[in-house]
């Protein structure tokens, strides 16, 4: 294995890893809220629900910036990269949504949290409370577009 | 535990702050006709044992039931309600001291507690075993009891009691890891100070008696205020006001109904952050001491119902609710 391979595997994995480890983070953290307004008020299941899987996202588009990465790097098929340059630069490819993925799902998790709170008590406000979380979903979808732009980008 | 871990706990008390009474629940009750009816408006809201009793003490105690039943089933750290029961078990204390030292068993009611209960505590101090008391507890209950069998003044017990209790809630609770049991156990503490202070200086206590009574605090200089309030009520009114208790002076000034409802009150102000909170045990705290003040003012509108006072004289005595 070259080591520009290694160089782009290992962003591969970090995307994955990194934005798995942050919605993994999140979506327990909602989990744990949603559980506790089920247990007292089962009629607010599907709301909380809803709301615990916002922090998912950051697990799924870190999966999909790890599939692009390797169809283009030869591992799934095709001609395998062997310049250690090309392969850095699919790694740095890969950081955007790796880092905020893992920041951003954590953050939404919390704000998770914080809305589930708000159905708790008032579940005819499940449309406002559901968009403090989504607001954060922007900056993950913002790194997701900059990891895909930079992969499909990259001249082998 | 960190405060991550109490997120599945505060979204349950979340959910049981629906049911918390509000202010227009409180203003409702104080407008009925009796206590027939304020207990029906209460079995209504799911307060009682569900069997429709008309006993007003029973259901208060079934709702302090449920409350301490809700708190030991979210697995909060135990020392943290310990900490809340102080005031408690020092009311124990003074009780047992006085039952034996005076051999009258109708001195004072003691509160239920699993390890000091009337039983157990007349039996510690009888043995004068009194390192079976918790740590903090035990010189003040050796001095408080030589003291009370000596003089059998019972003020004086009073106060070395109350006393030892708010310097054991000052200590445990600055050593809290929870931020709102750390000002709670401040505000509690001056709040006691001026109740002190304000009562004394009513009945003409003297300036010794006021360092004695009073317990250190952060927030209060209790050295100012014992003088202010060995002098006159103006003095302490102005005393208050120079150390940023100017509502405590106003409400003194109104009527000593509308100073015990600041008192309270104040005390409710320190835990009401606690409703925007999503982590850590302090929401779970405050819906505990929400739950203690709504069942006190409640207990108030009932005593009220029940002895005819008119609704301008309940209204005066009930308190402000947390949500």
């Amino acid at each position: 294995m070259t080591l520009g391979m290694v160089f782009a595997l290992t962003g591969a994995v970090l995307s994955t890893a990194l934005a798995g480890w942050g919605s993994a983070w999140g979506v327990g953290m909602a989990g744990q809220a949603a559980a506790g307004v089920v247990a007292e008020d089962p009629d607010q299941f599907a709301k909380v629900l809803i709301l615990q899987l916002l922090p998912g996202t950051q697990g799924i588009y870190g999966l999909l910036v790890t599939f692009i990465t390797l169809s283009n790097i030869g591992v799934l098929g095709g001609t395998p990269i062997t310049d250690t340059n090309v392969g850095l630069m699919y790694m740095l490819a890969c950081l955007p949504i790796a880092i905020v993925g893992l920041i951003s799902a954590y953050h939404q998790g919390r704000t998770s949290v914080a809305s589930i709170g708000i159905v708790a008590k008032k579940p005819d406000q499940f449309g406002k409370a559901m968009l403090f979380p989504a607001m954060v979903e922007t900056y993950a979808i913002l790194a997701l577009l900059v990891s895909i732009l930079a992969i499909t980008n990259i001249k082998a | 535990m960190g405060d991550l871990d109490y997120i599945f706990a505060v979204a349950r008390i979340r959910v049981k702050e629906k049911s918390l009474l509000s202010d227009t629940d409180i203003s409702q009750m104080t407008a009925m006709k009796d206590e027939r009816a304020v207990l029906g408006y209460l079995a209504d809201r799911g307060w009682g044992d569900g069997d429709g009793s008309t006993d007003a003490e029973a259901v208060l105690r079934a709702e302090e039931r449920k409350t301490v039943e809700l708190v030991k089933e979210l697995k909060i750290d135990p020392a943290v309600f310990e900490l809340l029961s102080y005031p408690n078990l020092y009311h124990n204390l003074k009780a047992g001291i006085k039952e034996i030292c005076t051999s009258d068993a109708n001195v004072g009611a003691f509160f239920d507690d699993e390890t000091y209960g009337r039983e157990a505590m007349l039996r510690i101090l009888q043995n004068k075993s009194f390192a079976e008391l918790p740590e903090h507890m035990r010189e003040v209950a050796e001095a408080a009891y030589a003291s009370m069998l000596e003089t059998r003044d019972g003020q004086r017990c009073d106060i070395l009691v109350d006393r030892a209790c708010l310097e054991a809630m000052e200590k445990a609770g600055q050593k809290s890891k929870s931020r709102l049991l750390r000002e709670y156990v401040e505000s509690t503490v001056a709040v006691s100070d001026i109740k002190i202070a304000a009562r004394a200086q009513k009945t003409g206590k003297s300036l010794a008696f006021l360092k004695e009574a009073l317990a250190p605090c952060r927030s209060l200089d209790t050295r100012k205020l014992a003088i202010a309030a060995s002098e006159s009520e103006e003095a302490l009114i102005n005393c208050l006001d120079a150390q940023g208790f100017h509502e405590a002076g106003e409400a003194l000034k109104e009527s000593p109904s509308a100073f015990e409802r600041w008192c309270d009150n104040r005390l409710i102000e320190t835990i009401r952050p606690e409703k925007a909170n999503s982590v850590s045990m302090g929401p779970v705290i405050a819906y505990y001491l929400a739950r203690q003040n709504e069942i006190k003012t409640v207990r108030i509108i009932l005593t009220a119902k029940a002895n005819g006072f008119s609704e301008e004289a309940t209204r005066e005595r009930v308190r402000d609710m947390y949500v």
